[in-house]
């Protein structure tokens, strides 16, 4: 290895700093040399925050480690972390991402007391009964009838929807956010999809059609690959 | 080889002993053998509807305990020879019975007769999972009110996770003059809901209350509509097809005409 070669390429964007770490050097060498670049970096005279994005290459991290260098970059000022990308990911990882990204079929009928819980995308074919409860970390498509409570994006996706053949829900969750059925008889809707409005916390309804137009990545592998 | 069948609801005071009794009654009508189990054990209900109360001289418990045989335990109907009951303690607690002892019973039981019909207790605990045991079958009471469905809907999820056929539904107490003004559930939306299969519709009427009283099961006697609907479930349970019952009250001759040339009534 020739010790004056450089292991950090800085390259500046209108996002932000891209630093682009060398994949091939040991860890310890990145380190000291992104503590060093960070150091010396007086570069920045205004007090504006500059996003600093890591790309690893093919080198893995473990989560420590990507902290410990999240760490450094924040030590020095007006220097926010963005994104560390790197391109490898461990077998576990990748298993998990299929579990989340996959479709699971069910074939029944969620009846009063039963609760279900499934990672990734859930379609019931069947009905949920009152009191019955449906949970998946994403979205949840039901051919039947809602009468019970559905909760999408458990896990905290909030870009998930619920829909449902026929939609006469007791409550709708989508990840933090809560909506209940109103107080006097409500007629249930065919053919209706709920999802969370951008930067509010209420569940909206809607025909599937509108949703469709809101959500055109809902079956794309990618958006969960990144949303993960 | 006869077949068990437990009733049960869940929730309480939709008939299930009503029921049990009736049914019991309209099968041994038909000359079939039928033992009535009442595992209600502490809140004994079965024998008073029957009129067998003063009969009685061993129940479930001396049976389950073992201090007298199966056969000593059984009361012999006082109108059928091929009906009989097994009487619950009234002094005991339903922990004095275990999932296993019913399962013996009931299957010596199977031996002599053609049906066995389980009384099962409300609610989903010890009773619940004594009387359902031993049950090859189920049947599913249930209310047109909402909270009954509700529970009905509990009952069936864990009747699914048992070892017996899915359960059948008899939609008890329905008042025709309230389902068709909207003010009560009507049985279509009951068996949407709950989606299993229907064995009948019994209508609330004072006579099922006047013969419960009086201790002779409503079925014993033709004249009044529920006691056919608890017939018509008898015969649905032998495998027969019997159409429901129309609940139309009798219209007078006018209507009938007017009706006949499309006029509103």
């Amino acid at each position: 290895m020739i010790a004056n070669q450089q292991l950090i390429t800085v390259k500046g964007t209108r996002e932000g700093l891209i630093l682009k770490i060398d994949d091939h050097c040991a860890y310890q060498d990145v380190l000291n040399e992104l503590k060093e670049k960070l150091s010396v970096n007086d570069l920045i005279e205004d007090d504006r925050l500059i996003t600093v994005n890591l790309q690893l290459g093919n080198r893995y991290v473990t989560l420590e480690q990507k902290d410990e260098l999240k760490e450094v970059v924040r030590k020095s000022q007006n220097l926010v972390v963005g994104k560390v990308e790197s391109n490898v990911i461990t077998k576990e990882e990748a298993a998990e991402w299929k579990r989340h990204a996959q479709v699971k079929p069910l074939v029944k009928v969620v009846r009063s007391g039963q609760v279900i819980n499934v990672e990734g995308d859930m379609l019931l074919i069947g009905d949920v009964n009152p009191g019955g409860k449906i949970m998946a970390s994403g979205n949840i498509f039901v051919m039947g009838s809602l009468r019970g409570i559905a909760h999408a994006g458990v896990d905290g996706d909030r870009h998930v929807v619920i829909a449902a053949s026929f939609m006469q829900p007791t409550q709708l969750r989508i990840a933090d956010a809560i909506s209940r059925a109103p107080d006097q008889d409500a007629e249930g809707v065919y053919m209706e999809c709920g999802y969370l409005e951008e930067g509010n916390d209420k569940i909206l309804i809607d025909r599937l059609q509108e949703v469709i137009k809101k959500r055109p990545d809902i079956s794309s592998f990618e958006r969960r690959m990144f949303n993960g | 080889m006869g077949e068990a069948i437990v009733v049960t609801s869940g929730k309480g005071g939709v008939g299930k002993t009503t029921t049990t009794a009736n049914i019991g009654t309209a099968l041994a009508l038909l000359g079939k053998k039928v033992c009535l189990i009442d595992t209600d054990i502490g809140l004994r209900n079965l024998d008073v509807v029957m009129g067998l109360e003063n009969r009685i001289i061993f129940d479930l418990v001396d049976v389950v305990q073992e201090r007298v045989k199966t056969r000593q335990a059984l009361v012999p109907d006082k109108r059928f020879d091929c009906l009989q009951l097994l009487p619950a303690a009234q002094t005991s607690d339903k922990s004095e019975v275990t999932p296993e002892a019913m399962k013996r019973i009931v299957a010596e039981l199977k031996q002599e007769f053609d049906y066995i019909l389980i009384d099962c207790p409300a609610g989903i605990e010890q009773g619940y999972k004594n009387a359902v045991a031993g049950a090859d079958k189920a049947i599913v009471v249930t209310n047109p009110e909402k909270s009954s469905v509700r529970d009905a809907d509990r009952i069936i999820g864990l009747l699914e996770q048992e070892d017996i056929e899915p359960p059948k539904l008899i939609v008890n107490r329905i008042r025709h003059h309230m389902v068709e003004s909207g003010d009560m559930l009507d049985v279509d939306e009951i068996v949407s809901v709950l989606s299993i299969d229907l064995l009948g519709v019994v209508a609330d009427d004072d006579e099922v209350i006047k013969a419960s009283n009086s201790g002779e099961p409503v079925a014993l006697h033709p004249n009044t509509k529920s006691s056919l609907a608890y017939r018509n479930i008898a015969r649905r349970i032998l495998g027969e097809s019997v159409p429901l019952l129309s609940f139309e009250e009798k219209k007078g001759l006018m209507t009938k005409v007017k009706k006949f040339f499309g006029m509103r009534p």
